[in-house]
């Protein structure tokens, strides 16, 4: 399988502090890549650099074969490319519905003159991604709360609607920063779910996470990054039998 | 008394029309414009200036509009990538440019003297009566035109996408839209609509000088669409109305308190407008008719 997202010596400091040291690493087309190590390795700064909500000071990025290291975000997402953040972020007044629907690529019916004319190319788009939303709220559960603006949401939902924001999308290519954060075990089990069906549907992904059980039974392969940098990859059984990855980040100690 | 009617529910119209500018670009896109009395300035003296020199007012209204719109990318351009605060600032800059253009540029503007005789569409054929009744109908039937596309706009794709960058602009950007480009439209429509609102008063009034377009008819319109509704065309359309209904009722105040000199009575009539402001804002912050969420289709 063919590298879908390349990364290659990502350099990035903030107030004098090299936080993404030289890392390269690469996530292969159709897989589940995780990439995971300790607080503060980097691992969300380099989804900030791939999305292009940071530009990095050095190094590059390529997706699908185009550099994409200083394209705007919307050009990224344009090529296929959509992200989930760490601490749920929303449009805080307006409805989960709005939410799911402004995340289908490529409609039509958003142009100025077609919302005036009400053509006909965006009024059918219009009705088929309200389709798609009302089916994806439903996969979701949120489909009680689909009126409500997402301020009001709890924390799970918030989650739940950045899960959904994806499937709106799309993409040939997600990345998921910490999407089971905060979620209680039944719900972490049913987003696990959704990553694994996305997958199935011929996304790839690629997922930050903590929850090591979570990690084994999603990824493969596993990518570990410390300092800056990548530590190692491999299978999930290969990283955790890996002596420097459980001293820096599983915390099992080796005395000599 | 009922051409005294006649003439206020006019302005109220056109500023109904400046209402609808404003809560496009503050409610839809969450811009401040504190320039809007400009925009308003700029299409008054284009459609004054090209129907003194002979072009057929609707024309002359239509590049009002246009000038509206141009001057309105003009000035979001250089600031449309500045955040909140400094564009608004910018604007308030840009109508004070306008004013200081029109006072001083005087082979164009005729300086404070202002401009007389603009054309009256229909006034010799219809006598005076019988035009301002034409032209009350004229301004309604804009405003209400004006208001119908808007709220399309509002419940349309376009509304979501405008609404989505004013809650977060960098988060539309990672849902693939082009925050840039869609404020800039939205900049541009709101300033042509002001733009027409001028050309629509200069050839009300007839005659249009600097004073005319003063930073106060800029919050009078903030007041109608504060009090109206910010984010609904509906609101700002009701506030417009609401808002000459209350400057104009304030004018009969010298009768009920008969010891004020008419000086007092005009001073007391812009206290009672700031405190009737707060009033609205502390009773109902949202406005008469706020915005609200359309509910998802069912299914
Ligand atoms: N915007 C910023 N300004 C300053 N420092 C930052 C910024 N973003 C990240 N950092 C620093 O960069 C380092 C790496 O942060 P990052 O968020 O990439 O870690 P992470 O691997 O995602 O950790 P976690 O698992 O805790 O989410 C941290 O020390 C953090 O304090
Ligand atoms: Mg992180």
């Amino acid at each position: 399988m063919s590298a879908l997202l390349t990364v290659e010596g990502l350099r990035h400091g903030f107030y004098g502090v090299q936080v993404l040291n030289g890392a390269s690493f690469e996530v292969r087309q159709g897989t589940v890549t995780g990439l995971i190590g300790p607080n503060g390795a980097g691992k969300s700064t380099a989804i900030n650099a791939i999305s292009g909500a940071l530009l990095p000071q050095g190094g590059r990025v390529s997706f699908a074969g185009t550099d994409i290291t200083r394209l705007p975000p919307r050009e990224r997402v344009g090529l296929g490319l959509v992200r989930s953040f760490q601490l749920a972020r929303g449009f805080p007044r307006l409805s989960v519905f709005d939410h799911l629907m402004l995340y289908g690529q490529g409609h039509p019916g958003e142009g100025f003159w077609q919302s005036l004319t009400g053509g006909r190319a965006g009024r059918q788009h219009e009705e088929r991604l309200a389709e798609t939303a009302l089916s994806v709220a439903r996969r979701l559960k949120l489909d009680h709360v689909i009126d409500n603006p997402v301020s009001a949401l709890s924390g799970g939902q918030k989650k739940l609607v950045e899960i959904g924001r994806a499937l709106m999308a799309e993409p040939r290519m997600i990345l998921f920063d910490e999407p089971m954060a905060g979620v209680n075990p039944t719900l972490s089990a049913q987003i696990a779910e959704h990553l694994t069906a996305l997958n199935e549907e011929g996304i790839t992904i690629c997922l930050i996470e903590h929850d090591m059980a979570m990690v084994a039974r999603l990824c493969d392969p596993v990518i570990v990054m410390a300092e800056g940098r990548k530590m190692t990859e491999g299978s999930f059984a290969e990283v955790v039998a890996d002596k420097a990855v459980q001293e820096a980040y599983l915390g099992v100690r080796h005395d000599a | 008394m009922l051409s005294y009617v006649i003439f206020s529910a006019t302005t109220a119209g056109i500023y109904g029309l400046l209402a609808l500018s404003l809560n496009l670009i503050w409610g839809g896109a969450g811009m401040v414009n504190l320039g809007l009395a400009g925009f308003f300035a700029v299409g008054a003296y284009a459609s004054a200036i090209l129907s003194l020199a002979g072009v057929p007012v609707p024309i002359a209204i239509l590049a009002a509009c246009a000038m509206g719109a141009a001057a309105g990318i003009g000035a979001t351009w250089a600031t449309v990538r500045l955040r909140g605060d400094y564009h608004a600032i910018v604007t308030l800059g840009f109508a004070e440019v306008v004013r200081l253009v029109a006072m001083n540029e005087r082979w164009l503007t005729n300086g404070t003297d202002g401009l007389p005789g603009i054309p009256a569409p229909l006034k010799s054929v219809l006598g005076p009566q019988g035009f301002a009744v034409f032209y009350l109908c004229l301004v309604l039937t804009i405003l209400v035109a004006v208001f119908l596309a808007l709220r399309r706009l509002d419940r349309a794709p376009f509304g979501r996408v405008l609404k989505a960058i004013r809650e977060d602009q960098d988060l539309a950007g990672f849902a693939g839209k082009n925050a840039m480009r869609v404020k800039l439209i939205a900049f541009a429509v709101s300033a042509g609509i002001a733009g027409l609102a001028g050309a629509l008063y200069a050839h009300y009034q007839s005659y249009i000088s600097p004073d005319h377009f003063q930073p106060l008819l800029t919050i009078y319109i903030f007041l109608a669409v504060t009090s109206g509704g910010v984010g609904r065309p509906a609101g700002a359309f009701l506030g417009a109305f609401l808002v000459i209904l209350f400057l104009e009722g304030t004018r009969f105040l010298g009768h009920l308190l008969p010891g004020l000199s008419s000086g007092q009575v005009a001073a007391s009539r812009e206290i009672l407008v700031g405190l009737a402001f707060l009033l609205v804002l502390h009773l109902r912050p949202q406005g008469v008719l706020p915005e609200r969420i359309r509910p998802a289709p069912a299914q």
